[in-house]
C-alpha cells in the first residue's frame, strides 16, 4: 500500500494505492489522522489506484469520516472507487455515508 | 486437498489471499468471486488473528482450500479462545454515520460472500470455520 497527501487550497487529495488490509490500514488511518491533525476536515481519497480493501479499510474511512463531519466542519468524499471495492463497501451498507465522484479534478472542486 | 499453515499475523493475510485466489482461478472463478472469495478469507483470517489469538504472538492457524465440482471450500483452523458467531450483534447498516459500529462487519461480510459459513467450537481441537461457494 502506497498514500500520499496532496494539499490543495480547500481540501485535501490523498490517493491511496495497492491493498488496505488490517496490516496495512493503520498506516492509512494516520494519513488521515494527520490531515485532521492539521486542521484539515475536507479530504478527497483518491481510490482509482486502489487493488483491494477489506473491513480494516472501511473502519478507517467510517473514522475519519466522523472526524471530519464533526461540528460541521468538513466532510470526507471518495473519488475513482474500483467496482469490486465499491461492491464490498455496498455490502456493507457504507456506500450512503460517503458521497463519491469520478475523478479527482471534480472532487476537489466540489469543496 | 492444498493445505497452509500460516503465522497469526496480519503480515501474512497478502499470502492467505493469494493461496485462495490461485485455487479459485484453477476452479474456474470469476473475477469477481475471486475477489468476494479472497475478501472472506481476509475477514476470517483477521478475526482469528484480533481475536481468537488475542494477545498471542507466537500463534498460528491452518487454512485448506479445496475444490471438488463447482464449489469451494476453505476451512481455518486455530487452537485460539473459542469463538461463538451467535455472540456477535449483528452490525446495524440502516445506523447513521454517529451510530455505525463497526464490529461484526467482518463476519456479516463472510456471510454475505459465501453460501454457508459454519463454525464448530470444540476445547480439545479448538475453532474450525468451514466456508462453501459454487461458482456462477
Amino acid at each position: 500500500m502506497e498514500v500520499t497527501t496532496q494539499e490543495f487550497k480547500h481540501c485535501d487529495l490523498i490517493a491511496v494505492k495497492g491493498r488496505v488490509d488490517s496490516s496495512t490500514a493503520p498506516a492509512f488511518s494516520k494519513a488521515l489522522e494527520k490531515s485532521n491533525e492539521k486542521g484539515h476536515f475536507k479530504i478527497a481519497v483518491d481510490m482509482s489506484g486502489l487493488e483491494y480493501m477489506s473491513s480494516a479499510g472501511f473502519r478507517a474511512l467510517l473514522a475519519s469520516q466522523r472526524n471530519c463531519k464533526r461540528y460541521n466542519r468538513g466532510e470526507l468524499v471518495l473519488v475513482a472507487v474500483p467496482v469490486r471495492i465499491r461492491e464490498a463497501l455496498e455490502l456493507a451498507g457504507f456506500t450512503e455515508l460517503f458521497r463519491t465522484f469520478d475523478d479527482s479534478i471534480t472532487a476537489v472542486g466540489s469543496f | 486437498m492444498p493445505k497452509m499453515t500460516f503465522p497469526a499475523q496480519f503480515e501474512f493475510l497478502d499470502e492467505i489471499r493469494e493461496f485462495v485466489a490461485e485455487i479459485a482461478r484453477e476452479g474456474g472463478f470469476t473475477e469477481k468471486e475471486v475477489y468476494a472469495l479472497q475478501l472472506a478469507a481476509d475477514e476470517a483470517a483477521t478475526n482469528i488473528i484480533e481475536h481468537a489469538y488475542e494477545g498471542v504472538s507466537d500463534a498460528d492457524f491452518d487454512v485448506t482450500c479445496d475444490m471438488r465440482g463447482d464449489t469451494l471450500t476453505i476451512t481455518m483452523r486455530d487452537v485460539g479462545k473459542p469463538f461463538n458467531p451467535s455472540n456477535v450483534k449483528l452490525p446495524n447498516l440502516k445506523a447513521d454515520l454517529s451510530e455505525r459500529k463497526i464490529g461484526g462487519l467482518g463476519l456479516y461480510l463472510m456471510r454475505k460472500l459465501m453460501d454457508e459459513v459454519h463454525y464448530i467450537s470444540n476445547p480439545r481441537t479448538g475453532n474450525l470455520l468451514t466456508m462453501t461457494k459454487r461458482r456462477m
